[in-house]
């Protein structure tokens, strides 16, 4: 499947984390974070990826970027494979994708001012000179909406909110192609959040770039997304688009997370039917056999214990791993 | 009107910080009846958690410093208590849960013991019927084997289930008022919806009040009767559940209704967000605390600050602008 439309594919993303043990680090076992994941990213598109803490989807965004390198599998971004780059080549690549973090505080260096911060990347990549930097780092301010007087200003004088904005800038300076936001408004208060929501999609809009959305929280990735795939345990169990996933969900996990999520409604939510999950996520370190979610799941059989539900096409456009998604057709 | 459990009247908190003085509550006053779930919204830094430490004596002083106000419960002012007094309330009439489990229990104690702690001390109970009332608590609030996991440190508990054992906790001398602040923020959605489907249950098995602290209105419309919503350290607005989410009136009650997307709803508008960022308290506001960022703001709202106004039966809201009909109240 080669198409045009198609910036990103991921192909069987595994990364594990070995587990070491004893004065000669004997490799004892493996977090299998992410294991086994692939779907496609559309130029221009935003692909949200949801799921609960732990189920892998900020390992996938960063084993995508090569920041963390894969244990196997391939991403490939715009016609080639990152995992076999390294080096110049690498770094090359990286112009084009970029990460906006979750914690404002802690993505940001404290003993950097702000036009320091956004200038580093146009020094580090060698695109700009001293005095064009300069200028860049005022139009890139003007963008996410910060004065551009502040550029000489410290982080720990922004609020949550703002510094966020310096993330973003920093993100945009090198003009990428594509941004994996990791839970970026996670940290912000409610008034604050639909700021940067909306100052993200403007970007979007301006500079037709493609985003992958990592978010616990369903409703914005519902606002913010085109296609949406939901994690469980390092595994992708159903990706489709937005209105598809929110109308139709056809895995038990996509479902009973939907039911979970508190509507700031109190007429719908007397009304609405929950389905409430036992028990608590496996420990990716040693997941049960089969379906990941089997151990949850209301509708588990002996079947799903014994082979992994293959990630199928289940209608155009609908992907889910489960062997009873049809059901709820 | 029933008769009110906890009664609070121009309450005022302030700190003592390097920076100045921070005054976090500004007269608020609001009160709980038997029986009764109250909601308290607002965002970070409104006051909200300030409010409740105040009433149960946790305020540490210095260098907070609780300036006028009364909190009348059973014809008591907690704020006029000697130390051993309230502590004698605090854990037996008023149960407490805070926002991480794993901080607010001790861990280097069995859960047993921290849970039969209260028993003892309150409750004047011998140490062998303390356990096996410790037992029944933990299977009431859904730990299965209670009796087994008495022995059992914090860490081998998850995070959903720590949050169990604290609601154990608070409820283990059937307290009249349980103070619940942020008990599931910390926690995934589909465990968040566990929790507060038990604390549904317990409510309607134990007949408590509640005062559920949150920022998340989705969470509110769930649980709540009635609602307050706090901003600057005031209560901007207050009414019965439904009430609210049908007619917000105050402008910052609106906004953050109208900020957030909901699951349950596709078309993808623009969010509404409230420009500018929450005040930073370091005066006391002489004017509406909510004016540098309301689009309805008036001449009279910087120079006086309004008082909470009775606009249909049992809402009250604080502000100068009948915003539903654009002119002033």
């Amino acid at each position: 499947m080669s198409d045009n439309n198609v910036l990103l594919r991921v192909d069987n993303l595994v990364k594990h984390f070995p587990i070491m043990r004893g004065i000669f680090q004997k490799q004892v076992g493996a977090v299998r974070a992410v294991d086994g994941v692939s779907f496609e990213v559309k130029r221009g598109e935003t692909l949200g990826l949801v799921g609960e803490s732990g189920c892998g989807k900020s390992t996938t965004g960063r084993a995508i970027l090569q920041l963390y390198r894969p244990t196997s599998g391939s991403v490939n971004f715009d016609g080639v494979d990152l995992v076999k780059l390294k080096g110049e080549e690498l770094r090359k690549m990286r112009r084009k994708m970029q990460m906006i973090f979750q914690d404002p505080y802690a993505s940001l260096n404290p003993r950097m001012s702000v036009g320091e911060i956004i200038r580093e990347p146009l020094i580090v990549h060698n695109v700009a000179t001293e005095a064009d930097a300069e200028e860049r780092v005022k139009q890139l301010l003007e963008l996410v909406r910060l004065n551009p007087a502040f550029a000489s200003r410290y982080p720990h004088e922004f609020s949550g909110g703002q510094r966020q904005r310096v993330g973003i800038a920093r993100a945009l300076a090198l003009q990428p192609s594509f941004i994996v936001c990791d839970e970026p408004i996670s940290a912000l208060d409610v008034s604050i959040q639909a700021q940067v929501v909306n100052l993200l999609q403007e970007l979007q809009d301006q500079f037709n770039l493609t985003y992958l959305f990592i978010a616990h929280d369903l409703s914005m990735v519902r606002h913010i997304s085109d296609r949406v795939a939901v994690m469980y345990l390092g595994v992708v169990v159903e990706l489709t688009t937005r209105n598809e996933l929110y109308n139709n969900p056809l895995h038990p996990y996509t479902q009973a997370l939907l039911s979970a999520v508190p509507i700031p409604d109190p007429v719908a939510e007397t009304t609405r039917k929950r389905t409430i999950l036992v028990g608590d996520v496996p420990s990716p370190v040693n997941p049960p056999s089969g379906c990941r979610f089997r151990t949850r799941c209301p509708i588990a059989e002996s079947i799903c214990a014994e082979s992994r539900p293959e990630f199928r096409e289940i209608k155009p456009g609908h992907f889910v791993a489960c062997f009873f998604a049809e059901r709820f057709l | 009107m029933s008769e009110l459990l906890l009664d609070v009247q121009g309450l005022e908190t302030s700190f003592k910080t390097a920076e100045g003085t921070v005054h976090a509550v500004n007269g608020v006053s609001f009160g709980v009846k038997e029986g009764e779930t109250l909601g308290v919204v607002g965002e970070s830094g409104c006051g909200k958690s300030v409010t409740m430490l105040s009433i149960l004596g946790l305020v540490p002083n210095p260098p907070g410093k609780i300036n006028a106000g009364s909190a009348k419960f059973f014809d008591q002012d907690l704020l006029k208590m000697s130390r051993d007094e309230i502590r004698a309330i605090r854990g037996a009439q008023i149960g407490m849960v805070f926002q991480d489990p794993m901080t607010s229990l001790n861990p280097v104690l069995t859960v047993g013991r921290q849970l039969t702690e209260p028993l003892i001390l309150h409750l004047g109970m011998t140490k062998k019927q303390a356990e096996e009332r410790a037992a029944e608590l933990l299977e009431m609030v859904g730990i299965p084997n209670g009796k087994d996991r008495l022995s059992d440190f914090p860490h081998q508990f998850s995070g959903g289930m720590r949050q169990r054992v604290m609601i154990a906790m608070a409820l283990s001398c059937s307290p009249q008022l349980l103070i619940a602040d942020e008990p599931t923020t910390a926690l995934d959605v589909t465990i968040q919806a566990q929790i507060m489907d038990l604390v549904k249950r317990l409510r309607n098995e134990l007949g408590m009040a509640i005062i559920w602290i949150t920022h998340d209105l989705g969470v509110v419309a769930g649980l709540a009767q009635r609602v307050i919503v706090m901003y600057g350290g005031h209560i901007i607005e207050e009414a019965q559940v439904n009430e609210l989410f049908a007619n917000p009136s105050h402008p910052y009650t609106i906004g953050l209704i109208g900020s957030l997307p909901r699951v349950d709803q596709g078309e993808s508008k623009k969010l509404y967000s409230i420009e500018g960022l929450p005040p930073m308290l370091f005066e006391k506001p002489r004017h509406c605390p909510f004016a540098p960022r309301c689009k309805w703001v008036m001449e009279r709202c910087w120079n006086e600050n309004p008082v909470l106004e009775l606009v249909a039966p049992e809402h009250r809201v604080a502000c100068w602008v009948d915003v539903k009909k654009e002119r002033p109240r």
